[in-house]
C-alpha cells in the first residue's frame, strides 16, 4: 500500500500541471528539499534547514507556534462571525444575541472566538516570558524582540477593540473607562480619545471605528509583523538554542554561521 | 555610461559642482516628500475628526421644582446628572465618575453616591469620600427657565455650594 501511494505521488509530481505550480522539480536530494522550501512563497520565510534541537519541545515549548495557532483560529471564526454581525447601534447587541441563541453553531463559533482571544493574549505573554528567561532576545535577535513587542501590542489592541463589539453593558463601560485612560495623555489626550471614538461619547461612530480596527486594520498589521517576525528568525540563524550559538563551548561540529549562509 | 558634456565652469572644481547639484535635488526631493507627508497627515487628521455629531444637547430640561421634594437626590440616567434638593436649595451634579467615567448611582441606604467600577464614593454634595476618583463630582450650571422649569447645562461647571433658591 505505501508503495502504491508513493508511485502515485511520483507520477503526480511528474505531471505538467504539478511542475507548473511547484517549480522545485522532483526528487528527494538535499538540494531538492532545500529548493522545495526556497521556491515557495509561504515556506521561504523559513530556513531550508533546521536543527532537530530547535524544533524540540524543550527549546520553545512551542509557545510562539501556539500563539500563531490561536491567531489562525481567530481569523477563521472572526470572518464567519462577520456574516451575521452588523456594526450599528443597537443592532449589534441583538446580532450577538442571535448568534448565541438563533444561528446554528453560532454559539460554538462565538465562544471559540472569545476563548481563543483570551488564549492568544495569554500565549503571547507566555511566549515573551520564555524568550526573556532563555535570553533569546540577545544579539542578533534584538530586533525580533522589538517586532515581538509590536505584535504583543497589536494582540492587546485586537482584544480591546473586539471587547466593544457585543455592545452590552460590559463592553460599553469597559470602552468608556479605557478611552478615558487614553485622555490622560498630556496635551493631546482628549484629542486622541475624540479621534478613537469619533465623538465625545461611546456611540455609533465609536462602534464603527472599533469594528474597522478590529476586523481590518489590526489583523492586517498582525499579518505584516508576523511575516517580519518569522523571516527574522531565519535571518538571525534560527531559533535560539544555547548549544548552537557561535562561541559556545558546548558547540557541536558545525558553527551556526554555516547555517546562516544557507538560509 | 556614455560620457556627457559635463565640462565645469573653469573657476570651480568639477566635483563640487556635480555634488552640489545632486545634493540640492536630493534635498528638494526629500523636502517635498516631507511636505507631502505632513499634508497627508493633516488631511487624515481632519478627515477622522467628525464635523457633525449626533450627540444629545448638553442642555437638559429636568422638570418642575415640585417633582424634587426637600432631601431628595434624583438621578436622571439618560442625561447622567443628579438633581439634589436640600434645605439650602437646589443643585445639579454630574453623575459621571471623575475617575474613569463610569456612571455613579445614589445609594439611599448609605446616604452616598457610589461608583460601581472601582468603588469611588461621594457625599451628596459631590465631595469624594473614598476610592480612586481624583476630584469631586462637578457642579453643573442650573437655572430656572421662563416656564419655571429646572434647566441644566452639562457643559458648564460652576463652583461648589452655589445653590439655586426658589
Ligand atoms: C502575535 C503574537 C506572536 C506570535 C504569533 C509569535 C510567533 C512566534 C513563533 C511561531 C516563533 C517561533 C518560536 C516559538 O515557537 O517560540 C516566535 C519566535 C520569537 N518571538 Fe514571537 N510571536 C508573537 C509575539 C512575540 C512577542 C510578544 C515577543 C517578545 C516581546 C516575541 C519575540 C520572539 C523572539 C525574540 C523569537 C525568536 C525566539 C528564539 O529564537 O528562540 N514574539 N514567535
Ligand atoms: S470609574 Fe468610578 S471608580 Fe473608576
Amino acid at each position: 500500500m505505501p508503495n502504491r501511494l508513493e508511485t502515485y505521488f511520483d507520477r503526480l509530481e511528474r505531471t505538467r500541471v504539478w511542475k507548473s505550480i511547484f517549480r522545485s522539480g522532483t526528487g528527494s536530494s538535499t538540494l531538492h528539499n532545500a529548493l522545495a522550501i526556497q521556491q515557495n512563497l509561504f515556506l521561504h520565510l523559513f530556513p531550508t534547514k533546521v536543527r532537530k534541537r530547535m524544533v524540540s519541545l524543550s527549546a520553545t515549548w512551542y509557545l510562539g507556534t501556539l500563539t500563531l495557532g490561536t491567531f489562525f483560529i481567530l481569523v477563521g471564526t472572526g470572518v464567519v462571525l462577520m456574516l451575521y454581525y452588523h456594526p450599528s447601534v443597537p443592532q449589534a447587541y441583538s446580532d450577538v444575541k442571535d448568534l448565541r441563541f438563533v444561528v446554528s453553531s453560532g454559539l460554538f463559533l462565538r465562544n471559540l472566538h472569545r476563548w481563543s482571544a483570551h488564549a492568544m493574549v495569554f500565549l503571547a505573554f507566555a511566549h515573551m516570558f520564555r524568550v526573556f528567561y532563555r535570553g533569546a532576545y540577545r544579539a542578533p535577535r534584538e530586533f525580533n524582540w522589538v517586532v515581538g513587542v509590536i505584535l504583543l501590542l497589536v494582540t492587546l489592541l485586537l482584544s480591546y477593540t473586539g471587547y466593544l463589539l457585543p455592545w452590552d453593558q460590559l463592553a460599553f463601560w469597559a470602552i468608556t473607562v479605557g478611552t478615558n485612560i487614553s485622555s490622560a495623555v498630556p496635551l493631546v489626550g482628549d484629542k486622541i480619545r475624540f479621534l478613537l471614538l469619533g465623538g465625545h461619547q461611546v456611540n455609533a461612530n465609536a462602534l464603527l471605528r472599533f469594528y474597522v480596527l478590529h476586523t481590518v486594520i489590526l489583523p492586517l498589521s498582525a499579518v505584516l509583523f508576523l511575516a517580519v517576525h518569522f523571516w527574522r528568525i531565519r535571518k538571525d540563524g534560527g531559533l535560539y538554542v544555547r548549544q548552537s550559538e557561535p562561541g559556545n563551548v558546548e558547540n557541536s561540529a558545525q558553527p551556526a554561521s554555516e547555517e546562516k549562509k544557507q538560509s | 555610461m556614455p560620457t556627457m558634456n559635463t565640462t565645469p565652469h573653469p573657476e570651480l572644481a568639477s566635483h563640487e559642482v556635480e555634488l552640489d547639484r545632486r545634493k540640492f535635488f536630493t534635498q528638494l526631493g526629500l523636502g517635498s516628500l516631507g511636505v507631502a507627508a505632513a499634508g497627508t497627515l493633516a488631511f487624515y487628521y481632519r478627515y477622522l475628526s467628525p464635523n457633525v455629531l449626533f450627540e444629545p444637547s448638553p442642555i437638559v430640561n429636568v422638570g418642575r421644582t415640585e417633582n424634587f421634594p426637600t432631601g431628595s437626590v434624583t438621578l436622571d440616567v439618560d442625561s447622567a446628572i443628579y438633581l439634589v434638593h436640600i434645605a439650602e436649595g437646589f443643585f445639579s451634579l454630574s453623575a459621571i465618575c471623575t475617575h474613569l467615567g463610569c456612571m455613579t448611582a445614589w445609594k439611599p441606604e448609605l446616604n452616598m453616591i457610589a461608583c460601581p467600577c472601582h468603588g469611588s464614593r461621594f457625599n451628596r454634595e459631590g465631595k469624594k469620600l473614598a476610592g480612586p476618583a481624583p476630584k469631586p463630582l462637578p457642579w453643573l450650571k442650573l437655572w430656572l427657565s421662563d416656564d419655571d422649569e429646572l434647566m441644566v447645562d452639562r457643559s458648564i461647571t460652576i463652583p461648589e455650594l452655589q445653590f439655586l433658591r426658589v
